[in-house]
């Protein structure tokens, strides 16, 4: 009984007042709840379509990625007093490692926030089959940490995405194209002629045509010694805790070393600036919602106050000090805020519920509405 | 604060008290010039006066509710003229119980909750004592039976009857109450004046009550009489009606 809440002065006053005002405390529990509802509602669902998309971007695509610095022209002729006109053609790239990149993997690691980060070697090639060739971008992978940093393993659809030395893992679409399962064989050529023989060791579905059609992965070493880097790494892929986190964390390792870092935000910067905006908008609707709710909470306090002056004075004449009157009325808007915000969060739970069941009605239709005969001979 | 202050023999001393209102406006009006005022522990007195002669002000004054522009309030030998608001608010809680005209109670709650508000506001949390002690008071006012009823529900006389109760909750030395039965017919206001004068000689307490009946206040101890802001007449009742309770104790302080 000592420590019951109930038995406060303050507590027991403000409660009775708000059930005196019973019609003004339901409009106002309803206006917050209301008010709470659009807040939870449209953060729940905003935030669950930026995961969306951004689980989607970065499916394939490692938020930072270590590349060896771009190759540039140098003019042999110094600058000199007399004005010289020169055209510089950029340098084609070579495909080259990055330099010493055990060490910059070894330094990305211990920075805060970085999850993994894998060495690999990429560059272009044919799968063939038969009859059928397919133009391919060959990825040579360390799997024991790519899989840290690209989740191929939990994309696999058919066999395994570890990968051995005359293994090669590909997509839907390209095992579709040139017919291949898993276990088959495959071949894999370079330009220059170079090629090898690989069997299939697995399957994968990004859910992307493009990268479902064109990537194949093979173990880092059969990588290094077809594309001629041995021992090398093409570009190191790093995972980050905070996706928003990776353009700091690029600066970092570019001011730490020699090197070209993209990360994803660079990369996707119009995406990225069209969601920075929509997380801009959103969060100046929740802050204009608040206001609002606050605004609805304070005015119906105050008609509270005008009509309860009689008896506030008889409180304050029967001794009761000013800040007990004080807290009064802030256990009222507390407590219209506090369960008007447990209705609100009632109230989306059951919004996004219905939106829910409203979006599923055309899938559950098909499916209702499969002839299961067609759907066993398919 | 030396002693109790139920102990003090003297319950409420004013010197010199004036007040103002529309102080430094070209209107200031003086409502109070200098009221000199002693009540001895256990009086039963009535303040009269027409309308305007400054007694609310008094009564404001004397309950802590507002502070003078000069002069001093003692409440069973405590001076207040130092005390800051939480002093004042606690003091006037624990010495001093107001009675209205309108009754005043608190119309969500009931009959025994608005007895014990003064408690519960003072001690900030609720207990067993104070219902027990709230419900003998209802007993005291005779509505043991109404205790559990809103204080809405009740008839005039019983919310009155009640705001004594409460006023007495905190077993104040100084009860002040101000035209306790001009609003209720003559039958009722007998029975609340009578509570009063049987609180008032059981109990000891000190009562000053604001009336414009002339036959109430013809039942008190002592008649203090103020026009226009100034005490005219403070005299011992010799025309206490005889056979009347307030005949015997009155003097014995």
């Amino acid at each position: 009984m000592r420590l019951n809440p109930l038995g406060r002065f303050d507590v027991i006053v403000a409660l009775r007042f708000m059930r005196e005002g019973f019609m003004q405390t339901t409009l106002i529990v309803l206006g917050v709840a209301l008010g709470g509802g659009v807040i939870i509602f449209m953060s729940a669902l905003l935030s669950g379509l930026q995961t969306n998309i951004i689980h989607r971007t970065l499916n394939y695509q490692a938020p930072i990625r270590i590349f060896a610095p771009d190759q540039v022209a140098r003019p042999l002729r110094q600058a000199g007093p007399a004005a010289v006109a020169s055209q510089v053609q950029p340098r084609a790239q070579q495909r080259r490692s990055i330099d010493q990149w055990q060490r910059i993997r070894a330094d990305a690691l211990r920075i805060d926030g970085v999850v993994d980060a894998t060495p690999v070697v990429a560059g272009p090639g044919f799968a063939q089959r038969g009859d059928a060739t397919r133009a391919v971008s060959i990825i040579g992978i360390d799997p024991a940490s790519y899989f840290n940093v690209i989740a191929l393993d939990e994309r696999i659809v058919a066999g395994t995405g570890d990968v051995g030395p005359t293994d090669i893992v590909i997509g839907t679409e390209l095992a579709k194209d040139i017919g291949t399962a898993v276990g088959d064989k495959l071949v894999l050529a370079l330009a220059n002629g170079a090629m090898t023989t690989l069997s299939v060791r697995g399957i994968f579905d990004f859910g992307s045509k493009g990268i479902n059609e064109s990537s194949v992965y093979i173990a880092l070493r059969s990588a290094q010694s077809m594309l001629d880097l041995p021992g090398g790494a093409a570009s190191i892929d790093v995972r980050v805790r905070d996706p928003f986190a990776a353009e700091t964390i690029a600066q970092r390792i570019r001011g730490s070393a020699d090197v070209h870092v993209d990360s994803w935000i660079s990369a996707n910067a119009q995406f990225f600036s069209a969601m920075s905006a929509q997380i801009l908008a959103n969060t100046l609707i929740r802050v204009f919602v608040g206001i609002t709710v606050a605004l609805g909470i304070a005015s119906v306090l105050v008609v509270s106050v005008v009509q309860k002056s009689k008896e506030i004075g008889i409180l304050r004449a029967m001794g009761t000090a000013r800040g007990q009157v004080l807290r009064v009325f802030l256990i009222q808007g507390g407590v219209m805020g506090l369960i008007g915000a447990l209705i609100g969060s009632l109230l989306a739970c059951a919004l996004a519920t219905l939106l829910g069941i409203l979006a599923a009605v055309v899938p559950a239709r098909r499916a209702a509405q499969l002839d299961p005969a067609v759907a066993i001979r398919g | 604060m030396a002693e109790p202050a139920g102990l003090h023999a003297t319950t409420l001393r004013l010197t010199g008290l004036r007040k103002s209102y529309g102080a430094g406006t070209a209107v200031a009006t003086e409502v109070l010039h200098g009221i000199d005022l002693e009540l001895g522990r256990g009086e039963f007195a009535a303040l009269i006066g027409p309308s305007g002669s400054g007694k609310t002000t008094l009564l404001n004054l004397i309950g802590l509710l507002d502070r003078p522009d000069a002069g001093s309030v003692a409440i069973a030998g405590d001076d207040t003229q130092w005390l800051d608001q939480g002093a004042l608010t606690e003091l006037r809680g624990r010495a001093i119980g107001f009675i209205f005209q309108y009754h005043y109670l608190l119309p969500v709650f009931t009959a025994l909750e608005n007895v014990m508000m003064p408690v519960l506001a003072a001690r900030g949390r609720l207990d067993r004592a104070m219902r027990a002690t709230a419900s003998g008071l209802l007993e005291r006012v005779g509505l043991a039976a109404w205790s559990d009823h809103q204080a809405s529900q009740l008839s005039g006389g019983q919310q009155q009857r009640v705001a004594i109760a409460r006023a007495l909750a905190m077993n104040p030395v100084l009860v002040l109450a101000d035209e306790p039965s001009g609003n209720l017919d003559t039958g009722n206001a007998d029975a609340v004046f009578d509570l009063m004068r049987d609180v008032n000689e059981n109990v000891g307490t000190t009562f000053l009550i604001v009336t414009h009946d002339p036959r109430l206040a013809q039942r008190c101890d002592r008649i203090i009489e103020l026009v226009d802001g100034r005490i005219v007449a403070a005299r011992a009742n010799a025309d206490v009606l005889p056979g009347s309770p307030a005949a015997g104790p009155a003097s014995s302080p």
